[in-house]
């Protein structure tokens, strides 16, 4: 059997074993749906606030930041149902020692950990980007740019790779710092610069997300391309980033785990 | 529990919360740095006053508000609602009853020991800001600074008590970290955290007026740089501190009916 068709089976074991685990908890889930759309609801607020002010903020009219709020919240959905459930699993891993059995097992580790958990079922706020998008849309009085939605799909790709990417960076800090449990919430704190488009964000700022912690790449770009005014050459440049981030973070999770004392013995 | 007892014990709560907070102070810096928020939404406010003042901010006004925003969140900051929530699970709330002392006495000197670390942070924050806008801002009145200082602890003490309140909602639904993530979202929004108040159409602004939210943050924060005069000022703090006495009141008949459900599981 070749290595790719195992780890596709080892995918789909851990994906039904997530399943199970979360039909247990399906209280959970209707909580979980309306306490996201809430947060989602009120984090619109300084949006509307801004517009009710301005025509426009930094060259954005309020449709089109709406895209980029579809998009950060798009992402936002992908994290808290894919990233976020697993990873938060292996801080715990990590401070309780117990990474020692995800390190015997004979497969890569990183593949293990990050495929442990799956909670799709959180990820309600999918719904909500669309809606986002298609209001947005609707009161611009025009389609998405054919090609831009094509650049845009793929921009998707490349957006949750960084996410992931940014994600093992954050986690490989709890190899060096054992007590951050709070990871988490300093991720999605400067995550959520990501909400507005870039350009509101000048010098230093706007700089260091684009180039160190590529937040422009996630939202700012994908809003661009479906209003079919991404240059070529960013998308090439985000396609080239990603690649970048997914083998960085590859070599600071391999160095990490060579750094890592098991807690219990 | 005597109250002498208690005032006795409180130096040794913290010595004891402060040497966990220095022991702890990697993961302090990361709660520091995930409160970074108000300096987004200054990079924010600012292009939106790039061209022209928002109603009476420029953008050295947005720069003042927002680094005193920060310094405030700093201050005032509570987490009992996650750690009643936690220990409330785990059981190890038993722990605490057993003790001569209050257990919110306990939380609260707890949570108060973390404002000398959290002040290395702010004062330089303080320094900065004052060098980036001047001192104009601040009241010349030495009474609003007086003002100022009750505030920030009616503030304190709002944000202590409200987490307090929905932690002890854990003893009915065995988890009110849920219940917090509300409580947060509207904080956030109505408090002046992410919008100054006076920012708001004035609907809006009316029930903020009511709300508790305002008097956790947007309060002290407007004292510092919004220039209120002494009435206006000795009003807020007036409807501040009936929210203190609100909660206050709130607490005591929820913890009285809560500790009766109490049942220490595997503690």
């Amino acid at each position: 059997m070749s290595a790719i068709g195992r780890y596709w089976r080892l995918f789909e074991v851990q994906v039904r074993s997530s399943v199970l685990l979360g039909l247990q908890y399906r209280a959970d889930f209707i909580l979980d749906g309306v306490v996201s759309l809430f947060w989602t609801l009120t984090a619109l607020v300084p949006l509307f606030t801004v517009f009710h002010l301005r025509q426009t903020v930094a060259g954005w009219t309020f449709e089109e930041a709406l895209l980029v709020t579809g998009w950060f919240t798009l992402l936002e959905a992908i994290l808290e149902g894919a990233i976020n459930p697993s990873l938060t699993a292996v801080v715990d891993h990590i401070r309780k020692g117990t990474l020692d059995f995800v390190l015997l097992k004979p497969a890569d580790a990183q593949f293990l950990v990050s495929t442990a958990r799956f909670e799709p079922w959180r990820s309600t706020n999918v719904v909500t980007a669309l809606v986002l998008w298609t209001l947005a849309f609707v009161r611009m009085g025009r389609p998405p740019s054919l090609p831009g939605s094509v650049a845009a799909v793929l921009l998707l790709v490349t957006a949750t790779a960084l996410l992931y990417s940014l994600w093992i960076l954050t986690v490989s800090a709890a190899f060096y710092v054992v007590k951050i449990d709070n990871l988490t919430n300093l991720f999605n704190s400067i995550f959520d610069a990501a909400r507005w488009p870039v350009q509101v964000f000048r010098g230093l700022m706007r700089w260091v997300f684009t180039f160190i912690i590529p937040l422009a790449l996630m939202t700012t770009f994908p809003a661009e391309a479906m209003l079919g005014r991404l240059p070529l050459t960013a998308l090439a440049w985000s396609v080239v980033g990603a690649g970048v981030f997914g083998w960085l973070s590859r070599r600071v999770w391999l160095s990490s785990i060579a750094h890592y004392t098991s807690a219990s013995s | 529990m005597s109250v002498r007892s208690t005032v006795r014990a409180l130096p040794t709560l913290f010595r004891v919360g402060f040497a966990e907070m220095v022991a702890y102070r990697a993961e302090m810096l990361v709660w520091v740095l995930a409160t970074t928020m108000p300096l987004i939404m200054l990079a924010l406010w600012s292009a939106v006053a790039h061209d022209a003042p928002v109603g009476r901010f420029d953008q050295q006004d947005f720069v003042a508000y927002f680094l005193a925003t920060f310094i405030v969140r700093q201050l005032t900051g509570a987490w009992v609602a996650w750690q009643l929530s936690f220990e409330v699970r785990t059981g190890t709330l038993a722990m605490r009853l057993l003790r001569p002392v209050h257990p919110m006495v306990s939380y609260a000197v707890e949570n108060l020991a973390a404002i000398p670390l959290r002040l290395v942070v702010a004062l330089p924050v303080a320094v900065i800001a004052l060098l980036l806008t001047g001192s104009s801002r601040l009241p010349h009145d030495p009474l609003l600074w007086v003002i100022f200082l009750v505030s920030l602890l009616g503030g304190w003490v709002i944000t202590f008590l409200a987490n307090a309140v929905i932690g002890t909602l854990a003893l009915w639904t065995g988890s009110s970290v849920k219940v917090m993530d509300v409580w947060l979202a509207l904080f956030m929004v109505f408090s002046g955290y992410l919008i100054p108040v006076e920012l708001f159409p004035p609907v809006i602004r009316g029930v903020i007026e009511v709300l508790p939210f305002r008097y956790q943050i947007g309060f002290p924060v407007e004292l510092l740089t919004r220039g209120l005069d002494r009435a206006a000022a000795l009003r807020l703090l007036l409807a501040q501190w009936v929210w203190v006495g609100l909660f206050l009141l709130g607490f005591r008949i929820i913890w009285r009916r809560g500790l009766q459900r109490f049942a220490a599981y595997g503690g």
